[in-house]
């Protein structure tokens, strides 16, 4: 456990002793705020919620995310450190829980320093809060789906181009999968069983769930399984680049 | 303390470490020779855990690398090719980094990072940043984290890689000094290192051991061990050659025994002959044979031997 701790220190030192966390945050707000505020229509809609702001937020992660999961296993790959990293004491799998830990915390941050729209509704009107920390509780499971197939997808390469390309890429799967213009698009050639079977791998209908306010615990159960799965086939990764 | 039996690695058809096998005891210092590609750092790369073998068997202090990995790393510090290091960190920060990993907190902490400051003449440059650091001070700073937890088996990859002669020279008597009370291995491929530190010497080549001694034995492995050099006024090679095959060099002689064996009787046959013909000596050396000549005689491609 310690030496979890100890990684995570180290990792997310390392995102807050670069200016590239702080420009990080700094497009984050940006982003969400004018999906918000000028591309939601947050204020034409008449309503105290924060659908505006959680809807576009597996858009915005999209390209969020895997800038932040990207350097995690290429980085250590390319500088060497990794040989350093794993022969110390440190089991493989502590040091990919501790380093995907570290991350989502920093994403954390990120989402936490949102606050200001949860002001905004509550000074506007009487939102019903309970539906917002729903959605913020959504937000993160969904941010921590997208990081840990960035984690993956950092372990497969040194080059973090690469590993952001193909992150964005498997996101975007898992975005389009269950988006509506292109599920309106399947229904026309398959069943519904099939349509549903695809639809029911998309980040958007496990994240629906949750922006209405409502802690499902299958939606629960599969970003955790997402997380679970990507951090697993990490480890399966790494251990095939030391094995030659 | 370490122990390696029939290893092997082979990356695809490549067989890149080809059944070596042998034990590194406390108080050894063993350097590990070998040309470039030849399979030096694959090894260590199984030794330290890093890499998992294709067969054979590594324990380090009776715990099986493969079997107990976190046991046996617990005893290995560690400095890999290159001193990789995490460039943003402080050297500070790092080395705290490493003692924490190792299981070392508060006080125990503090005390490990000041000793191999210390160890590592690190003072000057605690808090500066890795990525601002020049290569020597770079390579200490891995050193000083393999260093941390006083590991009883130590495993360097060109530990003198990239230093400055003076800097070479304090890296070479810290493995000496670490030496007394550890196992070590490092690789080189500097062979005067091999005098200065090691009290063993492997030379491996295309993935096999080909050579394993003392020094002193592998250098006795060269032609021109026991030969004798003279430079004296009015000698010559006629009468030299009743002792042995006479090699002319530019304003001397030199004398290599007919059997190895008598080489110790050769250097007085030349005094005695010296005496006899009254030459005038200039100079006179008893060979002890070169370990670059020897390690380039068993690790050229055999189409390339003389």
């Amino acid at each position: 456990m310690s030496v979890i701790w100890t990684i995570m220190k180290r990792e997310l030192g390392s995102y807050f002793s670069s200016p590239v966390a702080y420009v990080f945050l700094v497009i984050f707000l940006l982003l969400t705020g004018f999906f918000t505020f000028t591309a939601g229509n947050f204020f034409e809609r008449g309503e105290a919620s924060l659908a505006a702001f959680f809807g576009w937020h597996p858009w915005v992660y999209l390209v969020l995310v895997p800038a932040v999961g990207m350097r995690l296993w290429a980085e250590e790959r390319r500088s060497g450190t990794l040989e350093l990293l794993l022969t110390m004491p440190v089991a493989p799998w502590q040091a990919i829980v501790a380093k995907f830990l570290a991350s989502w915390v920093f994403l954390a941050v990120a989402l936490a320093l949102t606050f200001p729209a949860v002001i905004t509704v509550n000074v506007l009107g009487d939102p019903d809060n309970g539906m917002i920390v729903a959605g913020y509780l959504g937000s993160f499971l969904l941010a921590g789906g997208y990081l840990a197939i960035s984690c993956m997808t950092s372990a497969m390469t040194r080059n973090q181009v690469v590993a952001f390309i193909l992150s964005v890429v498997l996101c975007l799967f898992l975005i389009l999968a269950g988006f509506n213009p292109v599920t309106d698009l399947l229904v026309r050639w398959a069943s519904p069983a099939v349509v549903d079977t695809v639809a029911a791998f998309s980040v958007i209908t496990h994240f629906d769930g949750f922006q209405r306010g409502v802690i499902d615990t299958r939606n629960l159960f599969f970003f955790l399984s997402v997380i679970g799965f990507a951090l697993f086939a990490t480890g399966v990764i790494i251990r095939g680049h030391r094995a030659g | 303390m370490i122990k390696i039996e029939n290893l092997v690695k082979a990356f695809g058809a490549k067989r890149a470490v080809d059944g070596v096998s042998f034990g590194v005891e406390r108080g050894e210092v063993l350097g590990f020779l070998g040309p470039n590609g030849a399979g030096k750092s694959t090894t260590m790369r199984m030794i330290t855990g890093f890499m998992p073998p294709t067969e054979g068997r590594v324990t380090v202090g009776g715990h099986d690398v493969a079997e107990s990995p976190l046991q046996a790393k617990r005893l290995i510090g560690y400095l890999p090719e290159n001193a990789a290091a995490y460039p943003d960190m402080t050297v500070q920060g790092f080395l705290r980094f490493a003692a924490e990993l190792r299981g070392l907190h508060g006080e125990a902490r503090k005390r490990a990072v000041g000793r191999v400051v210390e160890l590592c003449f690190l003072q000057s440059v605690v808090h500066q940043s890795i990525d601002t650091l020049s290569k020597g001070y770079r390579h200490r700073t891995c050193l000083a984290q393999a260093l941390i937890h006083d590991p009883d088996v130590l495993i360097m990859d060109e530990p003198t890689d990239g230093l400055d002669p003076n800097q070479k020279h304090e890296v070479r008597n810290l493995i000496r000094d670490l030496g007394r009370n550890k196992a070590i291995v490092f690789s080189t491929h500097i062979l005067e290192e091999v005098d200065a530190a090691c009290t063993r010497a492997i030379i491996i080549d295309r993935g096999r051991i080909v050579a394993n001694g003392t020094p002193e034995e592998l250098r006795a492995m060269s032609d021109l061990h026991g030969a004798v050099t003279l430079a004296a006024e009015g000698a010559s090679a006629e009468k030299l050659a009743a002792l042995g095959r006479v090699q002319q060099l530019n304003g001397a002689f030199r004398i290599y025994p007919n059997d190895k064996s008598k080489s110790p009787e050769l250097a007085q046959a030349v005094i005695d002959l010296v005496r006899r013909e009254g030459w005038k000596v200039e100079g006179m050396y008893n060979e002890v044979g070169q370990l670059d000549e020897v390690f380039r005689r068993i690790t050229l491609p055999d189409t390339v031997k003389r």
